[in-house]
């Protein structure tokens, strides 16, 4: 009859003016307890100052099967980045 | 202009291998699978990383939930011999350090279990083979912890024997894993030291505290150079596990990097290492050493050394009694769910 | 010693801390997820630290020269003067979590007063103190609430476990003699005028966990005045076990 706690994924802001980062999962029972765990679990060392958690299950992840389609297409496009363009040298920045 | 485009001819193959692989319908010819084992080995050969997602040969998946699992059972079977001193501590700063050390190990096999889970086995099922026997743990939990000097003797040589092995496995191929390793290891870095100054300091007090550091290496010194694996001879997983940076080194290798670097230590400790034959070898630049009694280890690995059914029993005994806790908890949850439903609708 | 008064009052709320730390301590590696396993281990260490303070700075007190050490281990089990309610043992996880939390409530609300304290280096523990105890208090208080809550056996266990510790609860409000004169210094807390708030914050938790307020008048108490549970002599010999054995060595 037992039912596992479900897998949450963990993020934490390290320090203010950074973004939450995947620090890695745990399992809980709820997102409450998801959330203190994540405290203990994760910020032991002072490593955040804010928590994100999130049902694993309810994160939709593209398929690595369709990397070719989703991600390829934006790599000949070398005019979205600046070396693309040629620049005098005397021109030092821009 | 063509040297920036990205695509290989391995990236080239793969996506031809891809597209006409059918998922659905399960089909791929021999050959399909021998092309995506050759991309998939040469990606790892340039030192990409695998993620959970990514196609990947069976027996590395396999290999990893295995490896992965053990480390992580490892890491909380070794809780319980150290555990053992934490309510009688000598000090008030050993106390809170050695219960500091314990909660790691738990840490630790939390991240390894959560990355085992990334390919799809869940951690009541690791447990469950651990609990019936399936899965091994380090032989080296299954020896007691009989004296505070004890702490000091797993720290420093256990947990040193420890970091040898899982330094190189922070480059290792699997990315949850690599993850997880650098936490580990950054977080072990004073489980060591702890060991080591626990020893440091019994080593300049009285001689009966002497006399235990020196009782506690003669009893974890061996041990710990089995701890690092059977010899290259016998050893099964190494050449593919050395392919895929499950290994960097040798069992061999890393037992001789361990022996060469604790000597001098014990040196320092004013220890006596308990081999005979232990000699420092002018033309290898490293110490020779005795025979190591692998009768001993294989008794030991086949669970029947001095601690394993007590291990096993704490472990399931644990896990036994606290399902009716797992059971509230989730029990509550779903009630809390119900309620905030029926308040939506 | 002139401040005797000063120094038996720390040694009372360090004993409380050290001795519910040692229970805590007890459970790191057998608790029921390895989830709760570091959580229980997280309010040790805090526990431990606080009783580190106290018992230094009693040495301070004191004047002997005496360590924290000294003060912490060997003392006899009758100068230990902690409540009977954090010796207890852990019997079951329910038995943890409401042990806690019963001492958790009182000690919040003795930390948010003793942060008035005249006494600087008392005031400045509990600064640190309530932070740490305010998370205790949430993470026990939860746990009773799921607990009370979850399944038929987990209500059963969990009221098992508030009714045999309720007995405990009323010597927290005792007033010793080195409470009274702290109290009139203006260094210590006055407990007795912490009761009130106390059980009606414990029966506000226990209603919302569904859990049955015990009605017995009938208290047990000894601790404040070294006068202990069977289970004390136990927990010494293990705590003590080192420094007994092995006197004047350092670890």
């Amino acid at each position: 009859m037992s039912k596992n706690w479900p897998l949450w994924e963990i993020f934490v802001r390290s320090k203010n003016g950074l973004e939450h980062r995947h620090f890695g999962s745990l399992h809980a029972a709820d997102a409450e307890m998801a959330l203190v765990n994540a405290r203990d679990v994760y910020t032991r060392r002072s490593e955040g100052v804010s928590i994100w958690v999130v049902e694993s299950k309810d994160i939709t992840a593209s398929n690595p099967e369709h990397n070719g389609e989703l991600f390829e297409p934006a790599q000949d496009k070398v005019y979205r980045h600046p070396t693309f363009y040629d620049l005098p040298d005397e021109v030092k920045h821009m | 202009m063509n040297n920036s485009l990205p695509f290989g001819r391995d990236a080239q193959r793969a996506e031809r291998v891809s597209l006409s692989f059918n998922l659905k319908t399960n089909t791929m010819s021999d050959e399909q699978i021998r092309n995506l084992e050759e991309i998939f080995e040469a990606r790892i050969a340039r030192d990409e990383k695998i993620e959970p997602k990514d196609w990947m040969p069976e027996k590395y998946r396999k290999t990893h939930i295995r490896q992965m699992s053990q480390h992580a059972h490892s890491e909380i079977v070794g809780m319980l011999p150290e555990g053992n001193w934490i309510s009688r501590a000598p000090s008030l700063r050993r106390k809170a350090a050695l219960l500091a050390k314990v909660q790691d190990e738990a840490g630790h096999g939390l991240y390894l279990y959560s990355a085992c889970e990334t390919l799809g086995v869940s951690r009541d099922e690791l447990y469950e083979q651990l609990h019936s026997g399936k899965a091994k743990y380090s032989s080296i939990f299954n020896y007691p912890t009989v004296s505070w000097a004890d702490m000091g003797a797993v720290g420093w040589l256990v947990d040193g024997a420890a970091i040898i092995n899982q330094v190189p496995l922070c480059n290792t191929s699997f990315g949850p894993y690599a993850r997880a390793m650098v936490r580990v290891c950054k977080e072990e870095s004073f489980h060591q030291r702890q060991g080591f100054e626990i020893m440091l300091k019994l080593c300049n007090g009285s001689p009966e505290q002497k006399e235990m550091a020196q009782d506690a290496l003669n009893r974890w010194w061996w041990p710990s150079l089995m701890m690092l694996g059977p010899t290259d001879a016998e050893s099964i997983h190494t050449e593919q596990s050395m392919k895929w940076k499950l290994k960097r080194k040798s069992n061999d290798d890393l037992r001789q990097q361990f022996i060469d670097q604790t000597v001098p230590q014990a040196d320092l400790l004013g220890l006596t290492i308990p081999d005979p034959d232990m000699k420092f070898n002018e033309e290898t630049g490293s110490y020779d050493f005795g025979e190591i009694n692998w009768d001993e280890f294989w008794q030991v690995v086949k669970g029947h050394g001095p601690c394993n059914k007590k291990r096993m029993k704490d472990r399931v005994g644990a896990w036994e009694e606290g399902a009716w806790v797992r059971d509230a908890a989730m029990a509550h949850a779903e009630k809390n769910e119900a309620k905030k439903l029926k308040k939506a609708i | 010693m002139k401040q005797n008064n000063l120094y038996n009052y720390i040694l009372s709320i360090a004993d409380n801390s050290l001795i519910l730390g040692q229970r805590l301590g007890e459970l790191c590696g057998h608790g029921p997820t390895l989830e709760t396993d570091i959580a229980g281990t997280n309010i040790s260490l805090d526990l431990i630290g606080q009783c580190r303070n106290y018992y230094q700075y009693a040495a301070k007190v004191q004047g002997e020269g005496k360590t924290e050490d000294d003060l912490a281990f060997l003392r006899l089990e009758r100068e230990y003067k902690n409540v009977l309610l954090v010796e207890q043992p852990n019997d079951h996880f329910g038995y943890v979590m409401g042990r806690q939390y019963l001492f958790d409530v009182f000690h919040l609300l003795f930390m948010n007063d003793m942060l008035n304290s005249k006494d600087e280096t008392l005031a400045a523990i509990a600064k640190k103190g309530i932070k740490e105890v305010s998370y205790h208090k949430r993470f026990s208080g939860d746990w009773v609430k799921r607990l009370g809550d979850g399944t038929e056996e987990s209500k059963a266990k969990m009221q098992e476990a508030i009714d045999d510790l309720w007995t405990y609860t009323d010597e927290l409000f005792d007033m010793t003699e080195a409470d009274k004169a702290m109290v009139s210094e203006g260094v210590g807390v006055d407990v007795s005028k912490l009761k009130e708030g106390y059980y009606k914050e414990v029966s506000q938790l226990l209603a919302e966990a569904d859990l049955t307020v015990p009605e017995s008048k009938y208290f047990t108490r000894g601790g404040k005045k070294g006068i202990h549970s069977e289970h004390m002599g136990y927990l010494l010999a293990d705590l003590q076990y080192m420094q007994r054995t092995y006197p004047n060595m350092e670890w």
